[in-house]
């Protein structure tokens, strides 16, 4: 029922590497083009965050472990171009040599993609990533607890609306009691949004869970792990 | 399942990575698409202009500032606004505040959210499945790692960004920074101690 991106608590990845605050923000040329062409094709509106997200979570599960993380973007932005029918995947083998060949007579003999007139321009970039794209949205699904209360993770995790299908609930917090630190309002459900089955928005919390509810072993009796989960990913206690 | 591929399009790419992502900026651009100088300017952005500098204007704020450190930790979402730092990844900001009896760190276990309007894009470490699998089960062993080392009275508190909500740790101001200017502050508030692997730098001593 899992899948691989979803590694909370997972033991054997070794230690952690920390790079100099100074490090360059793209370690290789290739990485900032890579998030910058997937940017730029999200600007395109056939996808949203959440179906994004799962194009990268339900990559194979050895591609998803040997994949570097801009590999993982760059696969899961191959998938939703030919899902989404923004490209065929013949475009994409002709792509085989770098891109270099294909349609050799240049871009006047193409003729103009349905989509191009959405197309991100280098002026409109500053005012596109300013505006962002928020995910709060009113909702009628009534606010059902306040800070202090207890609940729980319902069980088994994992979309009730698709099977094997985008979720925001991992799976160490799975059948774990917590309690509500915060309300953040009514947000879009990545369970439904993700698949397009609309945005479903439903309250969203902080709850606070015990690291001794999550973990056999805690390091220390007063530590916690806050999750951000949706009203329908609880139960109350 | 219903989406998952056989045929995965990206074997259709060049295996080398910088390749496949010639060949996806080439076909889109050729399609008209893309515009390559929209992905310079992208790039531009977030190598040069948005970056941990914001976040530590908003630090050395609210160190200097009680009634904007009161606002920004009930509700910082307007006031980030206001000084610019609204946008992509940034949309609900929630600011967590570190005292000696709480220690607040922030991860990302399922993907890498993280908060781009103050802090840019992510390092390398903070997407690592090193730091996504083990932050949350053992968080103190994560900051030895970056040599931290908490007392014990201090608990930790963990937060998994799995929503659009994006978290910034508030990191304790200093000893030894009394009397210093906003703009001061801002060299002492590293990238780390706002995502919670690290504290704030210490002054150095007057000579």
């Amino acid at each position: 029922m899992t899948r691989m991106h979803d590694m909370g608590g997972r033991f054997g990845d070794g230690p952690v590497r920390p790079d100099a605050e100074d490090a360059p923000v793209f370690a290789e040329d290739w990485h900032g083009r890579a998030l910058a062409v997937t940017l730029a094709a999200g600007a395109l509106g056939q996808w949203n965050i959440d179906t994004s997200r799962h194009a990268r979570e339900r990559l194979a599960p050895k591609d998803y472990a040997r994949f570097s993380y801009y590999e993982k973007w760059l696969a899961g932005l191959a998938t939703l171009l030919v899902e989404k029918q923004v490209l065929r995947a013949e475009d994409l083998a002709q792509t085989a040599d770098g891109g270099e060949g294909g349609e050799g007579t240049g871009a006047a003999a193409v003729a103009p993609h349905p989509l191009a007139a959405r197309a991100l321009k280098a002026a409109d970039v500053a005012a596109a990533l300013a505006k962002g794209g928020p995910a709060d949205r009113p909702s009628e699904v009534a606010i059902a607890y306040a800070p202090g209360d207890a609940v729980r993770c319902r069980r088994p995790g994992g979309n009730r609306l698709v099977d094997g299908g985008h979720t925001r609930l991992p799976s160490y917090a799975v059948g774990a009691l917590g309690r509500i630190v915060r309300v953040h309002g009514t947000h879009v459900l990545p369970d439904s949004a993700a698949h397009g089955l609309g945005e479903a928005p439903e309250p969203l919390y902080a709850v606070a869970f015990a690291a001794s509810e999550l973990w056999s072993a805690p390091e220390h009796p007063g530590d916690e792990v806050v999750l951000d989960l949706w009203q329908s990913y609880l139960e109350p206690v | 399942m219903p989406h998952d591929h056989c045929d995965h399009p990206h074997s259709l790419l060049p295996p080398d990575p910088a390749l496949r992502v010639k060949a996806l900026e080439t076909i889109l651009t050729r399609k008209g698409l893309i515009d390559p100088a929209a992905l310079d300017e992208i790039i531009d952005t977030y190598q040069n202009r948005i970056g941990p500098a914001n976040g530590a204007r908003v630090v050395a704020r609210a160190w200097s500032d009680p009634a904007f450190k009161a606002d920004l930790l009930a509700d910082a979402d307007p006031l980030l606004a206001d000084l610019g730092f609204y946008g992509r990844q940034g949309e609900h900001v929630v600011v967590v505040e570190n005292t000696p009896a709480q220690h607040n760190m922030v991860v990302c276990t399922l993907c890498s959210c993280y908060p781009w309007p103050l802090l840019g894009i992510p390092p390398g470490w903070y997407k690592s499945d090193a730091y996504r699998a083990r932050a949350v089960r053992e968080p103190r062993k994560v900051l030895a790692e970056f040599g931290v080392s908490l007392p014990q009275d201090t608990s930790v508190r963990v937060w998994d960004s799995t929503a659009e909500v994006r978290y910034l740790v508030l990191p304790m101001r200093p000893e030894g920074s009394d009397g210093m200017s906003e703009d001061e502050l801002t060299a002492l508030v590293s990238r780390d101690s706002m995502i919670g692997t690290g504290l704030a730098r210490k002054p150095e001593a007057p000579a």
